[in-house]
């Protein structure tokens, strides 16, 4: 298929992907902040969403003091902020009318009714009301965007470029949501007290695995086994190591000429994740190690777009 | 305006015309609140399924809904017979045309035409001259426009020969109209259209270049702002063929190639919406971002059939437009079928001279315009609009002609105060390859303003699903 075309969908899906993570993200912030709490602690909780998708400088420079109407406002509705809802879902659509002719009508419209409804419910208010309610919808969005992509697409090209988008992008954000929240202790995984098990408890809902958790332990709420989920379970559909086996699984099925490299670093990131343990992962440091993840995550998107999407002209 | 061809009623509204007998039948059982209920339901399909088009000059990346009206244009059998011939033999002509002045120009040494028009008009490519296409054929798809005028007889508005754009509503009309009213489709045997991107394909691939067995066939557009960016994706997602844009293509060794995940790919015919001078950087405008670097050599060596070809703007041109029933008769010996509108040519003095004295009836066009932009109709006109635009003409008078102002057919229409008269046109379109084929129909555009005679959507015009019906 076209390289152009190929990058279209790639972004069509990271951004429906991210405009899903920002949503959670927001909610379970929105859900943490009705717990009693310090207005320090407060402000805390919303420079951590900021910090997650590093914008927290481009929200100094525009607003100044740290409030929720504010956060909320920047991270959903403010289109100068390119990761904001509004920016995501806009470049969803528009990557998508770019190569409707490639999607199946079912996605195209799918892609095309979120953004015309989007923009409705952003003019009724809805934040101010219930922002629970406008992310929410977003979610839901972005399971109808996946299962009709999935229900309606024939496994071709097409299919295994969005679903890399899907996996890469997640990656990025599992990864980024896990490493604020232990970069925001003093001390990675001091004992756990009360309040903390209020807060690594908002981490799992953030990624729907609060209930996945007691099932897989059957036990006390720990920071490591937190960790652990959303890092090496393979059976937890948003740990790294599920969302690499996507990836990897999908570029195989693109391979062209010159993508060995590609998979190959790629296929040494999942192995990383496959073979190594949660001790070793803490005793390298945490932060770490998701910094590095993130890097290479990074680095395997470039990889991405120089093999498939951006070749150079032969 | 008075006298105009009612397409559904006669004498004065007295009567329904035996087309649409049966359809008068179906409206009058109807509850009256239906037309409104799916006319509403019309538009959120439409927009939900984003058949949209952009408006130059408006807001950026602002998207409208070409108005649709939900009552048919009914044409009978006998009609479209008639205009089919006419319309083929029409473009067939056309086509000998553009072959001959790009090669020997016959007509030209004949005296049909005069030498200044066709060579110096700013269409002629001087970089076809000499050069074969595939088959001969320059005007692959051609939409010709088709006015009814007072006594019900046919006219032939204007050719477009270029990159003519409408066809995806024609067919989404049709798809929209069995949707609403399935019922209406059991009682009428009307014409199917839906198999035109097969003809199309089947056309395109029947003028690849010599040799090639399975040429790959792609659509060019210039990219999603473009305001008919809708029937690019449209026709290469019907026919199954790769979309591309300027930047996905590139030329090695005298052959087009695409980018692909897979590496390049060899490309053979390309049906591109991308005007003549966007195409081709080196040769035609430099600042052309929408273009292949190179594309025109290898064209000229014959290795990539462009659709339609380069320099079929001399044809439809409306300088040259009043030649066309000599060509005709030149290039086939047959009398035309198909009618013109009188023409004055304001180049010539007494043309101008009469133009001037009757501006307030008559219609004055630019030359090289289109989509309705750059035209007086001097009887919707202000005596001051008037005024402004005789001041235009006799500054250039070479690039404008003028034509009696045509009363054209109306239609019934849905419009806010109930079913009234509104004005339409018919673009069909003709697909020419090894043989020269159409769909029965085409696409009905209609001024909803009343009494309006401006059809093109970029002025307000909506449209009308066509029915051909079969006998």
């Amino acid at each position: 298929m076209l390289s152009r075309t190929a990058d279209h969908l790639f972004w069509m899906a990271r951004y429906t992907e991210r405009a899903e993570n920002t949503a959670r993200m927001l909610d379970v912030n929105i859900q943490t902040q009705l717990l009693p709490q310090s207005a320090e602690a407060a402000e805390q909780g919303w420079r951590a969403v900021l910090g997650i998708s590093e914008l927290q400088p481009a929200f100094d420079e525009k607003y100044g003091l740290v409030s929720r109407k504010d956060v909320i406002d920047f991270m959903v509705r403010d289109p100068d902020n390119g990761s904001s809802i509004i920016a995501c879902l806009t470049q969803a659509r528009e990557n998508a009318r770019a190569v409707r002719g490639t999607l199946t009508t079912e996605v195209w419209e799918t892609q095309n009714t979120t953004w015309l409804e989007m923009n409705v419910l952003l003019k009724d208010k809805v934040l101010q009301r219930d922002p629970s309610e406008f992310f929410e919808w977003v979610k839901h969005r972005s399971h109808l965007s996946r299962g009709v992509t999935i229900g309606t697409m024939l496994k071709d090209e097409s299919f295994y470029f969005i679903r890399l988008g899907t996996f890469l992008e997640r990656a990025d954000n599992t990864a980024r949501l896990l490493d604020v929240k232990f970069h925001g202790e003093d001390h990675e995984l001091l004992g756990a007290t009360d309040r903390d098990f209020y807060h690594w408890a908002a981490v799992l809902r953030s990624v729907s695995a609060f209930e996945t958790y007691r099932k897989a332990y059957r036990d006390v709420i720990t920071p490591e086994r937190v960790a652990e989920l959303l890092i090496l379970r393979g059976d937890m559909p948003r740990s790294l190591i599920a969302c690499m086996n996507e990836v990897v699984n999908n570029l195989a099925e693109v391979r062209n000429d010159i993508s060995a490299e590609t998979e190959r670093f790629a296929g040494r990131l999942h192995a990383d994740l496959k073979f190594n343990s949660m001790d070793d992962i803490l005793k390298h440091g945490l932060h770490d190690y998701l910094t590095e993840f993130l890097e290479h995550v990074y680095e395997l998107g470039n990889r991405v777009s120089r093999d498939f999407l951006l070749p150079l002209a032969a | 305006m008075a006298n105009f061809f009612n397409e559904m009623y006669a004498d004065g509204g007295a009567k329904v015309r035996p087309h649409y007998r049966a359809f008068e039948d179906w409206l009058a059982e109807q509850p009256s609140d239906m037309l409104a209920r799916k006319r509403a339901e019309a538009d959120l399909i439409f927009r939900r399924v984003g058949i949209t088009f952009a408006v130059y000059g408006s807001d950026a990346g602002t998207e409208r809904l070409i108005p649709f009206d939900i009552i048919p244009r009914i044409i009978p059998s006998s009609e479209w017979q008639q205009l089919q011939a006419g319309l083929k033999q029409r473009v067939q002509a056309l086509n000998l045309f553009i072959h001959d002045i790009y090669h020997d120009q016959n007509i030209v040494k004949a005296g049909v035409l005069p030498a200044d028009q066709v060579f110096r008009n700013a269409q002629y490519r001087p970089e076809m001259q000499g050069i074969s296409v595939a088959s001969d054929i320059y005007a692959h798809i051609a939409g010709v426009d088709i006015v009814r005028a007072g006594a019900g007889e046919f006219y032939v508005l204007e050719d477009n020969l270029r990159v003519p754009s409408g066809v995806s509503y024609m067919l989404e009309d049709r798809k929209m109209m069995m949707r609403l009213f399935p019922d209406l489709f059991a009682r009428h045997k009307v014409a199917p259209v839906a198999h035109y991107p097969d003809l199309l394909l089947d056309m395109l691939r029947s003028v690849a270049p010599q040799g090639v067995d399975n040429p790959t066939v792609v659509v060019m557009t210039p990219g999603m702002y473009n305001s008919a960016y809708f029937e690019h994706a449209f026709l290469a997602q019907q026919m199954g063929v790769e979309l591309v844009e300027g930047q996905d293509l590139f030329v090695n060794d005298n052959h087009v190639y695409m980018r692909t995940t897979r590496g390049p790919k060899r490309v053979d015919v390309i049906y591109r919406r991308v005007d003549d001078d966007f195409l081709d950087p080196l040769v035609f405008r430099s600042d052309s971002s929408l273009g292949v670097a190179g594309l025109l050599s290898v064209y000229r060596a014959g290795r990539v059939t462009l659709a339609n070809a380069i320099g079929t703007g001399v044809a439809d041109d409306k300088s040259i437009y009043p030649y066309v029933p000599d060509m005709i008769r030149f290039y086939l010996t047959e009398e035309p079928i198909l009618n013109n509108v009188p023409t004055y040519q304001c180049r010539r003095k007494d043309d101008l001279q009469y133009t001037l004295d009757h501006l307030s009836e008559l219609v004055v066009k630019e030359v090289h315009g289109a989509g309705g932009y750059g035209m007086l109709v001097g009887p919707a006109s202000t005596k001051a609009e008037i005024e402004n635009f005789r001041e235009r003409l006799i500054a250039k008078p070479e690039g404008y002609i003028s034509q009696p102002t045509l009363a054209l057919s109306a239609c019934p229409t849905y419009v806010e105060s109930g079913i009234a008269p509104r004005h339409i046109d018919l673009r069909p379109f003709v697909l020419s390859g090894k043989t020269v084929t159409m769909v029965p129909g085409g696409l009905t555009r209609v001024a909803l303003k009343e009494g309006s005679l401006v059809v093109n959507s970029s002025q307000g015009g909506g449209t009308k699903d066509t029915w051909v019906l079969e006998n």
